[in-house]
Order: C-alpha cells, then structure tokens, then sequence
C-alpha cells in the first residue's frame, strides 16, 4: 500500500498536486465556465495529453521533438475518419452525386471510397488506429533514428521536416483527406449526437478523467527504475550506453509513448471540437505544443497541464482583444522560458514553496514563544475576582 | 513556360490542368525546349536555396547554433531593399538605374548589425544548449515577423525593380530565359566564391575555422573566441540579408516570407552535410533539380512531398549527410 502511494500518486506532494488539479479540472471550472468555455477548456485539455507526452520525451529522456503535430493529427485524422463515414450514411448524403461517400470526394468525383478509408467504418477498428497508427509511425521513425545515434538538433529537424511532410500531404490530397478545409461536419459517435450539450459535458469529464488517469501512469513509469534511466541518458547517454543499456530501445519506447499520447489527444480533441486540418499537422503547431510543456516545466507531469491551460487561454484572451501584441508576446514568452525560466511554472511553484517553507517555520516558531507568555487567567476573569 | 508549346498542347494542358501529357507525345524539339527552360528553372531554384542555406551553413555548421530565425533575416534584406526603392524613387530619383546595387549593399550591413544584436543580446548565453537555441530563436523570429507586419503592414511589398532586371534572353523562339533568374544565379556565384575564399583563403576565415575545430586550443593560441563567434553569426545573418535581396527580383516580401522558407534550408543544409561548403552546393543542385524535375511530372504539391520523403529518407540512412567528414566530436 505504501508502494502504491509512493508510486502511483506519488507522496505527499504528488497527491497535493492531484487534488488541486482533480478540484480543479472536475469542481472549479465546470460549475464557474459555461459550457462554450468548458468546451474551450477540454480543447485546452486535449494539448495537455501532447504536452505530457513532450514532458515525458523531453524533460524527461532529453529527446526534442518538434513533430507532434504528426501524431496529434495522425490520431485525430483516425477518429475524423470515422465519424465522417459514420455522417456520411446513403441517406444523408442522397443529393450528391455518389452518396454514401463524404462530400470532399464527391466534390473530387471520386465514385467509391478508396481503399484506405474502407476499415474506418468499424468503430474498433478506429479506435485502436488511434493509438496504433501514430504509434507505429514513431517506431519505424525512432527505430530509423536512434539505432543510428541521430540525436539532439539533427533529430528536431528531421521532425520538422515530417510535419511540414504530412501537412503538405494532407494539403495536397483533397480527395482522399479533406485538403486544407479537413474534416468537417461530424455529427454522431456510433449514434450518440457528439455536438450536444450532454455530450459535450459527458467528454469534457471524460477527459479530465483520462488525463488524471495518464498522469497517475506516467506517475507510475517514472518512480521506478524507468525514471532513473531516463534521467541518466538525458544528463550522460554514454555512460548508460556502457552500462550495457540498450538506449535507442528506451528512446524508440519513450517516443511511441509520447506519439500514442498524442494521438489520443488528437481524438478527442476531434471529439470535442468536431472538425480536424492539416493546420494542426504542420510546423507551427507542432513547435507550439513544445511551448506548452516548456511553460509548465518541462520535467513536471503536472506542469504540461496547466501550461497548456496557462498559454492556450492567454492566447485566446490576446489574440481577441490585442491581436498586434499577441506574435510579440508568444515570442518573447519562448525565450523568457529558455533564458530566463527552465523549469518554468513548476519551477515557479517549487521556487515558491522552498522560500515559502522558512516563512512559515518562522511563523510557527513565533507563535510557540508567545503562547507561553500568555496569561493563565483573562484579564476579564481577573477583573471579576 | 508555355511559350515553346503548341498551341493544342497549350490548349489541352489549359483545359486539363490535372492531366499532365505522357513524354512521348512531345515532338523532339519541344521536348529540348522543356528540358532546356525546366533545367534552368532547376538551376535557378538552385540558386536560392544555395543562397539561403548559405548564412545557415555558417552559422549552424561552423558554430552549431540553430537560428531559426534565419527566415526572417532574409525577410529584413528584402525590407530593407524595399525601403531603399522608396527612398529613391521618392527623395532620389537621379539614382534610380543605380540603387538596387547598393541597396543590397546596405541589406548586408543591416542584416548584419541586426545579427550582432541578437548574438549579444541572445544567443550567447545559449551556446552550450542547441535545442533551447531552437526555440529562443523561434520566438525571435515570431517577434521579428510581427515586428515586419507592424511596421510594413500585412500585404505583400514589392521594390520597383530597375529596368535591366526586366525581360527575359531569347536565344531561339521556343527558349525563354528571365534575366532575374540570370542576376540571381550570377550572384549566387560571386557570393558562394566570396564566401569561399574568405573561408579558406584569409587570416579571419582561418580563425573562424581553427575555433570551430578546437576552441580551446585556438584560445590559447590567442584568438579572440568570443569575437570570431560574434563574426561569423554576424557574416551568416549579412548572408541572408543579401538572400533576401536578391529574392525581391522574384518574388514580393510579406511577413511570413521567411517562415516559407526555413524548413527547406535546414534540409539542405543537414541533407549536405553541416561542416561542409562543397556538400552545402551538392546538396542544393540535388534537392533542386529533384524538386523541379519531380514537380513537372507529379501535380503540385506532391512533388515537394516526394522530395521531403526522399530527403528524410536519406538523413534516416546517413544523418549525418552526404558529405559529412569525420570530426572528432
């Protein structure tokens, strides 16, 4: 049992930390936000499985990966595929001129679904590609990668290079995949009307719930031996190496890890929002996500949470109001992190409470010298006898 | 492109722009024709990205340090062009046959006192760290491009090109050359030789190479490490600088036109191999007669993604690139 609370939640702090975070993922924000915000929030929700991933991958084994937009969109473009079979019933579709295909390939006139979106008709089939697909990506990837030693800098270009690969392919490729406008239009999960407020409520907790879940899990994997590897091939790969580890096999593992988180998020983020594009595929999102897990502490699991919350809302709250200032913020937001905060919002904390802890040991020290001072007797109760 | 084409073919390729015409049905001399302008436009996409990886070789295979807001250095040159055509045209306009010479001129020393700031500001206290390099230098170029959009506007910008850059050569009736795909390939040349010589023909290009190779030793040797560093990122940002300059004679300037272009420098410049000039200009005539040539054929985009998959392909076989030499690292 005390293995348990060590381990999977972590001790005293970690289960501190879950039970804010749980408060306030499953208290605080349903019953303050409506449910459009809440729906943002979820949105916000589904970056943090990528960032979690990138915490585990970078903070954690020091590998940077500039690509998880591939295994976000790989995952969602899984799900999407789906459920736009699924809207796209001979029915539904009678006045194009080929129905029971979805519309971007009727615009393309295309007369029968190709080859590759026939096993997306089954929802098991979608559902284990989800994880699957991104997750074999990353091994052939990693695989190809790190048997060669291909580290560091040359790796986040290489992942740059597969972003910008899988986003002009999408573009490219109206008809197979819905080109620059993506998948749009879902409606129902297996019947179950996905743009309802119920459901909308009833995946936003779901989640949450899957979130905590993975954080308990990751928890988990790196308060044994994992984490101690992991942290010694980010400080001293060859030491490791020599130890008689085999350390791409760890890297390719971490990878895939961090890729099938990925793809989750991108499920539900196509659950919760309803549309996916190659505008989540490419570059620019891909680096984004990598700020997410920088701003909350790139080594704390708790922190790719709440730096996916902190920046995806400043950006929302900016970009509405002070579009010019936005671009300036971000950017200066990438490099106070790097220069100037490393570990940041949950350096902050740490920082915080290690200044914190000698105030109040002070605190309570002074009280324990005045207590014995105080009278025996009230000065009231003096004055009456 | 179209004019050493017939007029059905013309017509057909008009009317069915997805359906590309099988080579046999070419007759022979236009067949020449084609390959003749799509081997010129290869060497003249060449050509940029010679240019821009250029700076980058510099500066990220001889220091190491990953700018990623190389893009937008080039975007400042093409800036500052702009600028100096409205100046002219405006204030000078005796100088106008003469201005686009020294504007690039001047795009080199802005872009390169530009570099010198960020390298004091910024990039020295990350030397040691590439990968945070990376994302400092991302955001860099997030401000810079916001700063671009504040100060130009959002529309594309274009100089008022002079009027011996106009035109095209014609030596037979079906060969169409642009002269500002001749200018850009001729200062490819002169910057590449420049560039060259000065690398490995003067005392400064030797500092640069000795502290590349060992930096302690070239320290105690009595070089001035901090300030051959300091150079050289500034020489790779002034080289951009003139990338863009030059870039303005095909194309118009936005914000975002650096950003277009980043990811394919970087690829030619790991593709060739990072400490290697000779493997830099190999792997920009590859990748640019492999863009062009696989772009006639393959519609659009896909082109480029067959290019990319070929290119990460070869990096998953030989990461280090093909002319990688062997350092002692």
């Amino acid at each position: 049992m005390n293995t348990l609370y060590k381990r999977l939640l972590g001790g005293k702090s970690g289960l501190t930390n879950l039970v804010v975070l749980a408060v306030l993922l499953l208290l605080v924000l349903p019953l303050s936000l409506d449910i459009f915000r809440l729906n943002l929030v979820g949105k916000y929700l589904t970056f943090a499985f990528v960032a979690l991933g990138l915490v585990l991958l970078w903070g954690k084994a020091g590998v940077l990966s500039l690509g998880q937009g591939v295994f976000f969109g790989l995952g969602g473009y899984c799900m999407a595929m789906f459920l736009k079979l699924e809207a796209s019933d001979p029915v539904s579709t009678k006045i194009q001129s080929t129905p029971g295909i979805p519309d971007f390939m009727d615009w393309n006139q295309f007369t029968h679904l190709p080859a590759f979106w026939v096993p997306f008709r089954h929802l098991p089939f979608s559902l284990c590609a989800v994880i699957a697909l991104p997750v074999l990506v990353a091994g052939v990837v990693g695989f190809a990668m790190f048997r060669r030693r291909v580290g560091g800098v040359y790796f986040a270009i290489i992942t740059q290079a597969l972003a910008l690969l899988l986003s002009l392919g999408i573009d490219g490729n109206q008809g197979y995949t819905g080109g620059r406008n993506g998948i749009t239009d879902l409606r129902t999960l297996w019947g179950w009307d996905i743009r309802s407020n119920s459901a909308q409520y009833t995946l936003y907790f779901a989640t949450c719930a899957l979130l905590i879940m993975l954080i308990m899990a990751g928890q988990w994997l790196l308060s044994g031996k994992m984490g101690k590897l992991l942290n010694a091939m980010r400080d001293r790969e060859d030491r490791v190496r020599f130890s008689g580890y085999d350390v791409s096999a760890i890297k390719v593992f971490i990878f895939c890890l961090a890729a099938g988180l990925s793809g989750l998020g991108g499920a539900l983020f196509v659950l919760q929002v309803g549309f996916i594009s190659p505008s989540l595929v490419g570059i620019i999102p891909s680096i984004e996500m990598v700020i997410f897990a920088a701003v909350g502490g790139r080594s704390s699991l708790y922190g790719a949470v709440y730096g996916a919350l902190v920046v995806n809302t400043a950006k929302s709250l900016f970009s509405e109001s002070l579009p010019q200032l936005w671009l300036f913020l971000m950017g200066g937001l990438f490099i106070a992190v790097v220069v100037l905060f490393p570990n940041g919002l949950a350096g902050a904390w740490e920082l915080g409470k290690r200044k914190a802890g000698p105030l109040l040991e002070k605190i309570k020290s002074r009280r324990r010298i005045l207590l014995p001072d105080a009278p025996l007797v009230s000065a009231f109760e003096q004055e009456k006898s | 492109m179209w004019n050493g084409i017939g007029r059905s073919r013309r017509k057909h390729l008009v009317n069915n722009p997805t359906k590309t015409i099988p080579m046999s049905q070419y007759s022979a001399s236009e067949l020449w024709s084609i390959f003749i302008m799509q081997g010129f436009s290869g060497l003249s996409l060449f050509s940029v990205l010679l240019l821009m990886a250029l700076g980058l070789a510099i500066i990220f295979g001889q220091m190491g340090v990953v700018n990623l807001a190389h893009g937008e250095f080039m975007a400042l040159g093409a800036y500052v062009v702009y600028l100096c055509s409205e100046v002219v045209h405006n204030h000078f306009p005796a100088l106008v046959p003469f201005y686009f010479i020294i504007a690039i001129v001047i795009a080199f020393f802005t872009a390169a006192l530009v570099g010198l700031l960020v390298e004091w500001s910024l990039i020295r206290f990350l030397y040691r760290r590439p990968l945070d390099t990376l994302l400092a230098t991302w955001g860099l170029s997030l401000i810079m491009q916001q700063t671009f959009r504040s100060v130009f506007g959002a529309r594309e910008v274009t100089p008022a090109l002079p009027e011996w850059l106009m035109g095209s050569f014609k030596p037979t009736d079906s060969i169409d050359i642009p002269i500002n795909g001749v200018f850009v390939m001729g200062l490819t040349l002169c910057l590449t030789a420049a560039v060259w010589l000065f690398m490995y023909r003067s005392r400064i290009g030797l500092h640069m190479r000795a502290t590349v190779q060992n930096r302690v030793m070239s320290g105690a040797v009595g070089i001035n490490t901090q300030w051959v560093d300091r150079f050289t990122f500034c020489l790779g940002c002034g080289i951009a600088g003139v990338a863009g300059a030059a870039f303005t004679t095909i194309g118009s300037t936005g914000p975002d036109s650096g950003s277009r272009y980043i990811v394919d420098t970087f690829l030619v410049v790991v593709f060739g191999g990072t400490t290697s000039l000779m493997g830099t200009i190999a792997s920009a005539f590859g990748i640019a007669q492999g863009q062009s040539i696989s772009g006639f054929f393959l519609e659009g985009t896909m082109g480029k993604v067959a290019i990319l998959l070929t290119i990460i392909i070869v990096l998953m076989i030989r990461p280090k690139g093909l002319f990688a030499s062997k350092l002692r690292s």
